[in-house]
């Protein structure tokens, strides 16, 4: 107390002034010390949040110029190749803000690749979340909460991507109006509504642009908000290693670290967008045409992620059946691609924190992630998902594949159709084996210490490869490992005859269970590991006198290669002698 | 005569009359023949071009559209087809088609000289009436209504060309070429001609003024500079889905992974 610079003085005076009236002061000194856990993938969702807050921004200025409205103008800006094309007015104010407003194509080239990298970025996070169990209790309903936002982010780029009334944009609207009227029953009424009426009618632009602009933002917020604060209340989840426990949290302070690193990568985030933004273009509209709904070009598809929906689209066999009688239709090659497998997916990624809990039985709370290979049909389901989609994304590039590799379209659909029935499974078992063969190795490396690569010839002749011992790190990542045992198989009746009522749900549950733990390569016991460090010591030991003769100065008995003891024959006439003596 | 009579079994006389007969056949066919195509250019009328094209039908071409342009299993009948199609196929390279596939690709070296593609065109055109090679009159797009251009691209050519003019897939390996290396005279007989799987677009369906028009977006297209930066080919959203994978997110990954670095 005895000295304080000006800088703290000034400080301290705002701070009491603001917290007399505030009462800031707890809050501040309670939260500005939180501690958070280091790890690269955990500023995935940084990623996410910073090209959120890059969207909010641009759009911002782009609501300032662009007018959601199909009334018909003719365009009289500067680009030539438009001149004089009758076209709605938000074609005609987007095309004005990439021409004529000032910096308006870049802020709207920055708007669109932000939005992209935002939906990318949520994926990608989530991928993290799931491969690392961060998911489990206590963070299920952050995990609703981001399969919520990873949706509302498909529903706010598309959208985005249907307003500017071009080409290309129409082309998705109109694709968005047959996946509503295949909904049975109500599909032509719910399509009527949503676009008053025959597509593309006169209102359907500026309905969709107070979706896009407040509706979905306003939840997208609202959902982030709640999202971060679950995860300030709940803490962090953190990787195993030294000294981290499920009631710990090993890191950096919020403050002077993380408000550095978070701020720093804000402004990389920023930064990358804003380069992007202008140096790459990005859905050149001008290019397209206005739309018109006798038009269409080749190659037009959606932005990359309604490219799943697109390949599903692309890939269905063209079923249809008519219900006799009333002669209704029913289309299955847009029911089944467009809304029972996304519905299936979506449906799935929101249950599976709850099934997971459910086939496991673990009711403990869960602050240390997973390595992936530690949850090997875990890690195997979310592959085979991903192989899935990554099939369905390629699916809907399928012409402009074609196109770039000189295949044939129908050839391309057909090794979808194949493949995404057929790769699916074998990505779920190539990955299980992959992760129980790292347990394995992990296994291996706390009997025997690591293989250091170096080969030794002992006294007797024989070979050797020294083992080296971990280190405290990587035995306390190991061993973080928590080994399940399948739940055991229900009776059918208690030991007093009664008929067991649950005896169905526990069966799927004891099988589910056998599926997700059946195969596990065990932890070894701590004696063992202890005995296997051990091992790994001893070679070191046996290795050391290696170590003297490195460092000495002179190397007199070390003969043919042979390590030699004191006392030990040199030669093979001594070496004679000593087996007569013996 | 008793010189030569002495000397005429001498062993050089032979080589000496060979060297001598050579030279003279050959000097005289080089000066000759040095001579001969001006002649031929004009003494020859039409007849004869399409006589050298027939020629030139019957070495390249006859195997697969038949010795009368009938047509075969293999190749259509090229009666009424018109010079503008023999124009447009063999000038671009298309044909003589190198091996049999889904389609005709565009090849970029052309056995034939512009002589050559003449005759033959000249020959087919004699076969029947059909469309004749777009004369520079009907070339000349200066005063085409480039946007009206536009819109007649947007209805008749994007569907399978793409908006802009990127080419797209058809089925079965089948496919609309590219754009961006056509030559206004190649645009205009394709339309005229229908290769390949292109409609036929005569000049009832689109006048004149209208295939001028959109030769003048196309070439619009094709010079057209990329305001927003890196065009990634005009290919649409696939390839920034692509770009936004490789490029952005590597860049994204590599920051965090940075940023994440344990300080020591």
């Amino acid at each position: 107390m005895t000295t304080t610079s000006p800088v703290e003085k000034v400080g301290g005076a705002t701070a009491t002034y603001v917290d007399q009236r505030v009462g800031s002061n707890k809050f501040l000194s309670r939260n500005l010390g939180k501690v958070f856990p280091d790890h690269w993938s955990f500023m995935l969702g940084e990623i996410a949040l910073y090209s959120f807050i890059v969207v909010l921004l641009t759009g911002v200025f782009l609501t300032l110029w662009f007018k959601p409205s199909m009334a018909e103008v003719v365009y009289d800006g500067s680009y030539v190749p438009l001149k004089g094309v009758l076209m709605s007015e938000a074609y005609d104010s987007a095309l004005n803000i990439s021409f004529d407003v000032r910096g308006g194509l870049l802020l709207r080239q920055m708007h669109h690749w932000s939005a992209l990298i935002f939906i990318a970025a949520m994926a990608v996070h989530m991928f993290r979340v799931f491969f690392t169990g961060a998911f489990r209790k206590p963070r299920e309903f952050n995990w609703l909460i981001g399969v919520g936002l990873t949706t509302f982010g498909l529903l706010a780029g598309f959208s985005g991507y249907s307003l500017p009334d071009d080409l290309l944009s129409g082309t998705g609207l109109q694709i968005a109006r047959g996946i509503v009227q295949a909904v049975p029953v109500v599909g032509t009424w719910a399509a009527f509504l949503l676009f008053d009426g025959e597509f593309p009618g006169t209102e359907f632009i500026s309905r969709l642009y107070g979706v896009h602009i407040l509706l979905i933002p306003g939840l997208i917020l609202a959902l982030v908000t709640i999202h971060l604060m679950l995860v300030w209340t709940q803490k962090h989840t953190q990787f195993p290693g030294p000294g981290r426990t499920n009631d710990n949290v090993v890191g950096y302070p919020l403050l002077p670290v993380y408000m550095a690193k978070a701020g720093g990568f804000f402004f990389i985030v920023f930064g990358i967008i804003a380069l992007v933004g202008g140096l790459v273009t990005v859905n050149p509209i001008w290019i397209f045409g206005p739309y018109m709904p006798d038009q269409v070009s080749a190659g037009s598809q959606p932005d990359w992620y309604i490219g799943f929906l697109d390949g599903a689209l692309r890939t269905m066999p063209n079923w249809e059946s008519v219900i006799p009688g009333v002669g209704w239709t029913i289309s299955w090659n847009i029911l089944i691609p467009a809304l029972v497998i996304p519905g299936i997916i979506f449906t799935l990624l929101g249950l599976y924190p709850f099934i997971e809990a459910w086939v496991t039985g673990d009711k403990r709370e869960h602050n240390l992630l997973d390595r992936p290979r530690n949850a090997p049909t875990r890690t195997a389901l979310g592959m085979m998902a991903i192989s899935f989609y990554v099939l369905l994304w390629v699916g809907g590039a399928n012409d402009i594949i074609a196109v770039a590799f000189d295949l044939s379209i129908n050839s391309i659909i057909w090794f979808l159709r194949i493949t995404l029935i057929v790769v699916p499974p074998l990505v779920f078992v190539v990955t299980r084996r992959t992760c129980l063969g790292l347990q394995r190795r992990d296994r291996e490396k706390l009997l025997h210490g690591y293989e250091s690569g170096r080969i030794l010839r002992l006294p007797h002749g024989e070979f050797i490869e020294v083992h080296q011992p971990l280190s405290e790190k990587d035995i306390a990542v190991i061993t973080a490992k928590h080994d399940y045992a399948p739940l055991p198989a229900p009776d059918k009746a208690d030991v007093d005859g009664v008929r067991n009522k649950r005896y169905r749900a526990q069966m799927l549950r004891h099988q589910l269970s056998e599926f997700f733990y059946g195969v596990n390569v065990p932890k070894p016991s701590a004696a063992e590991i202890e005995a296997g460090q051990h091992h790994a010591a001893h070679d070191a030991a046996i290795e050391a006198p290696l170590h003297e003769y490195e460092d000495a100065d002179q190397i007199h008995t070390f003969h043919g290669g042979v390590l030699h003891h004191p006392g030990m024959a040199e030669t093979n006439a001594e070496q004679l002698q000593q087996e007569q003596r013996s | 005569m008793k010189f030569l009579a002495a000397r005429r079994r001498s062993p050089i006389v032979a080589s000496a009359l060979l060297v001598g007969a050579l030279v003279t056949v050959g000097g005289a066919y080089a000066a000759l023949g040095a001579v001969e195509p001006a002649q031929a250019a004009l003494a020859v009328g039409a007849e004869t071009q399409v006589e050298k094209g027939q020629q030139l039908y019957l070495e390249g071409c006859s195997s697969c559209h038949g010795l009368k342009g009938e047509g075969t299993q293999t190749g259509p009948t090229l009666v009424g087809v018109g010079a503008a199609a023999v124009d447009f196929q063999v000038s671009t390279g298309r044909m003589p088609l190198a091996a049999p596939g889904a389609q005709a690709p565009a090849k970029t070296e052309n056995p034939y000289s512009e002589e050559d593609i003449a005759a033959m065109a000249a020959f087919v055109a004699a076969l029947g009436p059909g469309p004749a090679i777009p004369t520079a009159e009907q070339l000349d797009y200066a005063s085409a209504d480039e946007a009206y251009g536009g819109e007649l691209f947007r209805i008749n050519c994007a569907q399978c060309h793409q908006a802009a003019g990127q080419g797209g897939a058809l089925t079965q390996g089948k496919y609309a070429p590219s754009l961006m290396g056509s030559s206004p005279k190649t645009i205009t007989e394709a339309m005229l001609t229908g290769p390949q799987n292109m409609p036929v677009f005569s000049d009832a369906q689109l006048p004149v003024e209208d295939k001028q028009a959109i030769t003048s977006y196309i070439v619009g297209l094709q010079e057209a500079s990329s305001p927003g930066g890196l065009n990634l080919g005009r290919f649409g959203p696939v390839t920034e889905g692509v770009f936004l994978v490789t490029a952005i997110f590597a860049a994204l990954i590599a920051a965090a992974v940075w940023i994440g670095i344990k300080s020591r």
